[in-house]
């Protein structure tokens, strides 16, 4: 299988890319239209100076050359909700050009997939097709908010690797705030090639899956072509070149449109706009304001904490998840050490109870200071896992720091083994026949002791001690 | 380059210009014309020269990135010939 991406990334500005209208979703329709996204006579274009540097930020970002020099197009072609007739895209002068972008694989390694070119372009408006069976209603709110088109080469073969790569360009602009990752809202979008061929063999007819804008559905998509086009092949049969539609209802790819009159977009440079020129200086002032990318934060994470690739892999995919582990971390110097603990901890129990109240983790009720205290608790052996997991549950709920509720409802472990040792035998003392059939030999009843123990002291009993004792008591 | 029935039909095609017969007669015969004029840069020999698409020599000028609320959404819809609750009603597009 062989696969590439074009992923359209809406660039975050203030205003649009050619005018100065909103750029914010969800608004009432046709209310962030300016004349000139209208394409009004007589309307000229001027560009935002803004989102000329997001996109040279994204280019350093993906590791790719810079072009001093590039052009706008126009790409003509006839849809209702492009007013122009023609799209300004950047054709054969894009700003940015090769470039490479790391993924780390489940079995530890990585992989890196290039970049072809990233350019400047404008969205569309948008149509609603299914309102009413005679009409399409559009809305040109979203038309000539500026786009980023990266294109990759067909370095990906599986839709476990397309969902990676997605994933690491998502990441990497969100760390980069150039884009703001929604991919719900279509901030970020997908049209996907795959086309099969038998190892070694020249590449086969590729067919282009248009508009996906979720993970979930570019992965279903791929795996469905893919097998599509293998069962047309094994048949004896041939693949047509086409744009499909992903239905996301029955997890299929359907026809498009038919390509018998194949797209002649007639590109030419567009008259009203000059050759963007970015001079050195400038790419080298925004290079010195990025702050740390994914793979830089992955390697610190590797090197000062000790995690596995994987885990800082997994940990700084969403930028938010990351920057709230570096602050638990700076919360306490002691907590350096215990780096896979913390990791841990959010990955797993703050995620559970975020999950549950649909919360993301840049409003947790829980403050990184706060989850940092707690973890102290625990790895000091003030309280156990067990009791951890319940106080950052009351945490959640209370807002109240874990060293308070430890305090208030009196769960500090009990370290003392005299304290333990005598509920060991007040419980052994009342559990006499099953002493003694543990002694001939149903070994399997230790467990239920320490279940009895853990009861009577209300789970604060140190397991580590309690088990010794025990152990030592029953032999 | 020659412009035939086909070429001519193609374009007007893409410019969703309608054509008659006798029109397209007329207009073969007229870009041909124009053609040949053009033809005659080819005398020149621009191996290795760039293509030249814009003889001014002033930078693109840029702005600012500042959204101003423009509130012409009545404005924009004025000219059209259908529209509901905001949006521009036009013929079903099939894909």
């Amino acid at each position: 299988m062989v696969v590439g991406l074009e992923v359209h990334a809406q660039i975050k500005s203030n205003s649009k890319l050619f005018s100065s209208s909103s750029t914010t979703f969800g608004s009432s329709p046709n209310s962030q239209v300016s004349l000139v996204d209208a394409a009004m006579p007589g309307m000229l274009p001027v560009i935002n100076e803004f989102c000329v540097k997001q996109a040279i930020k994204s280019g350093i970002g993906l590791r790719a050359e810079i072009n001093k020099y590039s052009v706008f197009d126009r790409k003509n072609y006839f849809y209702a909700d492009l007013p122009q007739g023609y799209q300004i895209s950047q054709f054969k002068y894009p700003i940015v050009g090769k470039g490479k972008v790391s993924i780390d694989l489940k079995d530890g390694t990585s992989k890196n997939i290039r970049i072809v070119r990233l350019h400047l372009e404008q969205d569309a408006g948008k149509s609603l097709h299914d309102q009413n069976p005679s009409k399409t209603y559009v809305d040109l709110n979203r038309s000539g908010v500026a786009l980023m088109e990266i294109v990759s080469e067909p370095d990906i073969s599986s839709a476990e690797e397309a969902g990676l790569y997605i994933s690491k360009i998502r990441s990497i602009l969100m760390y980069l705030d150039t884009c703001d990752g929604n991919m719900q809202e279509g901030s970020l979008r997908a049209d996907v090639n795959v086309s099969v061929r038998k190892p070694n063999d020249k590449l086969g007819t590729r067919c282009e899956i248009k508009n996906l804008n979720s993970i979930k559905f570019i992965k279903q998509a791929i795996d469905y072509e893919a097998k599509r086009q293998i069962k047309i092949i094994e048949d004896g049969g041939e693949i047509n070149q086409n744009t499909l539609l992903f239905d996301t209802q029955t997890g299929k790819t359907k026809p498009m449109r038919s390509k018998e009159e194949a797209h002649d977009y007639r590109y030419f440079p567009d008259p009203d706009l000059l050759p963007l020129e970015i001079d050195d200086d400038e790419i080298k002032n925004i290079k010195n304001n990025i702050l740390e990318l994914p793979d830089e934060r992955i390697e610190r994470y590797i090197a000062e904490f000790g995690l596995s690739k994987y885990d800082a892999s997994v940990l700084t995919i969403e930028r938010s998840v990351s920057d709230y582990f570096d602050e638990v971390i700076k919360s306490n110097k002691a907590l350096q050490g215990h780096a896979k603990i913390v990791s841990n901890w959010i990955s797993t129990e703050l995620f559970s109870l975020l999950k549950k109240d649909n919360l993301d983790i840049s409003t947790s009720p829980v403050s990184p200071k706060d989850l940092g205290e707690l973890i102290i608790l625990l790895t000091t052996n003030v309280i156990s896992g067990k009791i951890a997991k319940e106080v950052l549950t009351e945490m959640f709920s209370s807002k109240k720091s874990a060293k308070y509720i430890v305090e208030k409802e009196g769960l500090k472990q009990m370290t003392d083994s005299s304290e333990i040792e005598t509920i060991i035998e007040k419980i052994l003392s009342e559990n006499q026949k099953m002493v003694n059939e543990y002694k001939s030999g149903k070994t399997k009843l230790l467990s239920y002791f320490v279940g009895q123990v853990m009861k009577e002291t209300k789970g604060k009993a140190n397991p580590k001690l309690l088990n010794e004792i025990l152990f030592k008591k029953l032999n | 380059m020659k412009i035939d029935k086909d070429t001519i039909n193609k374009i007007a095609r893409l410019s969703r210009i309608k054509l008659e017969d006798k029109e397209s007669e007329d207009y073969i015969k007229d870009l041909n014309s124009i053609l040949d004029w053009v033809e005659q840069l080819n005398e020149v020999n621009t191996h290795n020269v760039e293509p030249l698409s814009n003889i001014s020599s002033s930078v693109l000028p840029k702005r600012n990135d500042i959204s101003k609320d423009s509130n012409s959404s009545e404005e924009i819809l004025k000219n059209a010939p259908d529209k509901l609750e905001g949006f521009f009603a036009v013929p079903k597009v099939v894909e």
